[in-house]
């Protein structure tokens, strides 16, 4: 693709084109909004719930090294193999490297927005190895040869319609059925016989407990269980930020983290991986990629509290209408805004220009991330690291000069209203994008200066 | 007690009955205002785009046109936000910082210091309220729909002072409009969805005015409405507080 092609606005105007399929997908996801409220409001100590999960994850950003050593020696007493990745090529090797042993050339894989942010699957497919993705909506979008648009709920951006013709053409249904409970069963029957014939399973985590040494990891469809548990072989992939110290803070975050996703009181199965059985291997990779970097940004650093819930996407006024492939990055919304210029500032220099900073976001997030003031934060980086429209540089120095003088901004005020001629809605023209879907403001005769400069004397102070 | 009055440039330029109802009403409520000479802008067109480091010029120039007042009253909750949080002078850094303690936004200014309990004013229509973002989210305006707290409203406590008006009920109570300064063209196609879906809520519910703290959002969503013909009308909430 073209870089401009590329860019949020651009694929956010193409989603835009089918206005009926936005108002569906914000009406989708403001009901999952809606869902989430009616939940939390229901908690007096919902607001201090969320403040003790900040200061867990403040805690634990502080000390990241010294609970990853104790992660590691407590999985490691369990036995369970540790492995450490400084980047996505590390980790893609460990887990290559750890099926090429096991001669195991297909895998099952739950949800890791971890192993999407890697890559991991087209590298496997490059090595010759088949991955199933086992999270209804991701094998969806991987039937669908896509990207998740959403964390939470990888495929809410397809109507059960074009499921429907995705399980038609891959898993064999009637073509033209999309009653979700033939669909569902259908995808139940394809997925068991994955899990069965699999000996190879990879997760995501949730949470790592540095105190004992395990995993949690929660799905709505149990399917990393059955993925993981019928396995030889389970592979868990974590970012080092998923760290809590101990099992009672787990408590404080499973609250959270469904209650904020999807407006439930906790996953359908929040399960913890200790030790492996009798004959399994067990390996966790803790993967670095650039979140040390981030840690290191005292302005971007609260970015790795994230427990990955959606909450906002959810709310977020602009995802809801410019979809999650917009946002082009594994992690899309908000928070993959304020992510993904850690890992590419060129590549990832439009995204937080992609918000209205109209903050809904840092008040739904669990973890009180500050998401818009990162945005903003971000904003000025990218400016001063040179990635962005050379164009608008020069208009914002000459805009900068006309309001910051008050004789120039009078003359240009004096000039049929013009105060604002860097800002395009003073042209009724089809260049001019505020016009084209809205008026602009009727020129008033006289500026409010001017009618106070000619205001009675006696009213004049 | 003598104020300052900041009007926001693009309210000064296009939107100048508000200004004037900001100045009328603070006058009538018995307060001296101060227009002062040679004020231009908070500097918050550069800074959101990024370009924070060009406000300089802005800064040094507000703080030198608004030191010394008790306090600086401005009908823009946006201006105000971006005011508090950012603004400092390199010449001045004492004033500067005086200034982000003394910055009011009009609504927050009649009902936390002027303690505003009645007004003489009448509206008799259907309005919908507009919570823009940076007032309601930024200053706490009023109470925001995503926390687990009490409800409170500020402009809706001021409103309900004024006779024989009818607020209507919104299906999203505080959902942003998609203004969002320079985003409004960077991002046109999302900006103005998000603008007719916010427009669409009031005319759903009947509203013949849709009022707001900040008229930028209302100058966004009156593109909107007038491009579509509608007798529906945007008004700056001091000009219904200022109305007779």
């Amino acid at each position: 693709m073209q870089a401009n092609e590329k860019k949020h606005h651009t694929l956010a105007d193409h989603f835009n084109a089918d206005e009926a399929r936005v108002d569906w997908h914000d009406k989708t996801l403001w009901f999952v909004r809606t869902k989430r409220d009616r939940l939390t409001h229901d908690l007096l100590e919902w607001e201090e719930l969320r403040d003790t999960a900040s200061q867990i994850k403040s805690h634990v950003l502080s000390n990241l090294s010294q609970y990853l050593e104790e992660f590691e020696q407590k999985a490691s007493a369990n036995g369970v193999v540790v492995h450490w990745a400084a980047d996505a090529e590390e980790h893609n090797n460990i887990v290559f490297n750890l099926l090429k042993k096991q001669g195991i050339d297909r895998m099952v894989k739950s949800k890791s927005m971890l192993t999407e942010e890697c890559h991991l699957n087209d590298y496997l497919a490059k090595q010759g190895i088949e991955v199933i993705d086992s999270d209804l909506g991701e094998r969806i979008v991987q039937l669908a040869k896509e990207m998740p648009s959403h964390i939470v709920l990888p495929c809410i951006h397809k109507k059960k319609e074009e499921i429907g013709d995705l399980f038609h053409e891959h898993l064999g249904t009637e073509a033209g059925v999309s009653d979700p409970q033939i669909l569902t069963e259908t995808a139940r029957q394809h997925l068991r016989d994955v899990f069965i014939t699999r000996k190879a399973a990879l997760t995501g985590v949730n949470f790592a407990i540095a105190e004992t040494g395990e995993m949690v990891i929660c799905t709505n469809e149990g399917n990393a269980d059955m993925g993981a548990h019928l396995s030889n072989i389970h592979i868990a992939s974590m970012g080092i930020e998923k760290i809590i110290p101990k099992r009672a803070h787990l408590g404080v975050f499973l609250r959270l983290l469904t209650r904020s996703a999807t407006g439930q009181p906790i996953t359908t199965y929040s399960s913890h991986f200790k030790k492996p059985r009798k004959g399994q291997e067990m390996h966790v990779i803790l993967v670095d990629n650039g979140r040390s970097r981030q840690l290191g940004r005292t302005n971007f650093r609260n970015s790795l509290k994230c427990i990955r819930c959606g909450a906002c996407m959810n709310t977020c006024p602009v995802y809801r209408r410019s979809g999650g492939h917009s946002y082009h990055n594994a992690v899309s919304g908000p928070i993959g805004s304020i992510l993904a210029p850690n890992l590419d500032m060129k590549e990832f220099s439009d995204l937080p220009f992609a918000s209205t900073l109209c903050g809904s976001c840092s008040n739904v997030c669990p973890v009180k991330i500050d998401i818009h003031d990162q945005l903003y934060k971000w904003r000025q980086e990218l400016v001063k690291a040179g990635y962005t429209d050379k164009k608008k540089t020069v208009a914002m120095k000459l805009m900068a000069a006309t309001l910051s003088s008050p004789t120039k901004f009078k003359l240009a005020g004096k000039l049929g209203r013009l105060t604002l001629k860097y800002a395009p809605f003073t042209v009724n023209n089809g260049l001019n994008p505020w016009y084209k879907g809205r008026e602009m403001p009727a020129p008033p005769k006289e500026s409010f200066s001017e009618w106070y400069a000619n205001r009675g004397k006696d009213k004049k102070i | 007690m003598e104020v300052a009055l900041f009007v926001p440039c693009y309210v000064d330029q296009f939107y100048p009955g508000a200004a004037r109802a900001t100045l009328e009403l603070l006058e009538k409520l018995g307060v001296t205002v101060r227009y002062p000479e040679g004020q231009t802008c908070c500097g918050q067109p550069m800074a959101n785009s990024g370009y924070e480091h060009l406000a300089g010029g802005c800064n040094e120039n507000f703080v030198e046109r608004f030191s010394g007042y008790d306090y600086i009253i401005s009908p823009s909750g946006s201006c105000v936000l971006h005011l508090k949080e950012h603004l400092h002078s390199e010449k001045h850094p004492v004033q500067g910082e005086e200034i982000r303690h003394r910055i009011f936004e009009l609504t927050e200014f009649l009902t936390d210091i002027l303690k505003v309990e009645e007004l003489d004013a009448r509206f008799p229509h259907k309005v919908g309220v507009h919570q823009s973002c940076h007032g309601q989210r930024g200053l706490k305006l009023s109470q925001m729909s995503e926390l687990t707290a009490p409800a409170f409203s500020k402009p809706g406590k001021l409103l309900h002072l004024v006779k024989d008006i009818e607020l209507v009920e919104l299906d999203r109570i505080d959902e942003c409009c998609g203004f969002g300064g320079t985003f409004c063209v960077a991002e046109e196609a999302v900006s103005v969805k998000m603008g007719k879906d916010r427009v669409a809520d009031h005319l759903r519910h009947g509203a013949e005015y849709i009022t707001g703290a900040d008229m930028s959002c209302l100058m966004h969503m009156e593109g909107i409405l007038r491009r579509n013909k509608s007798n529906t009308k945007v008004i700056h909430i001091a000009e219904i507080l200022n109305s007779h």
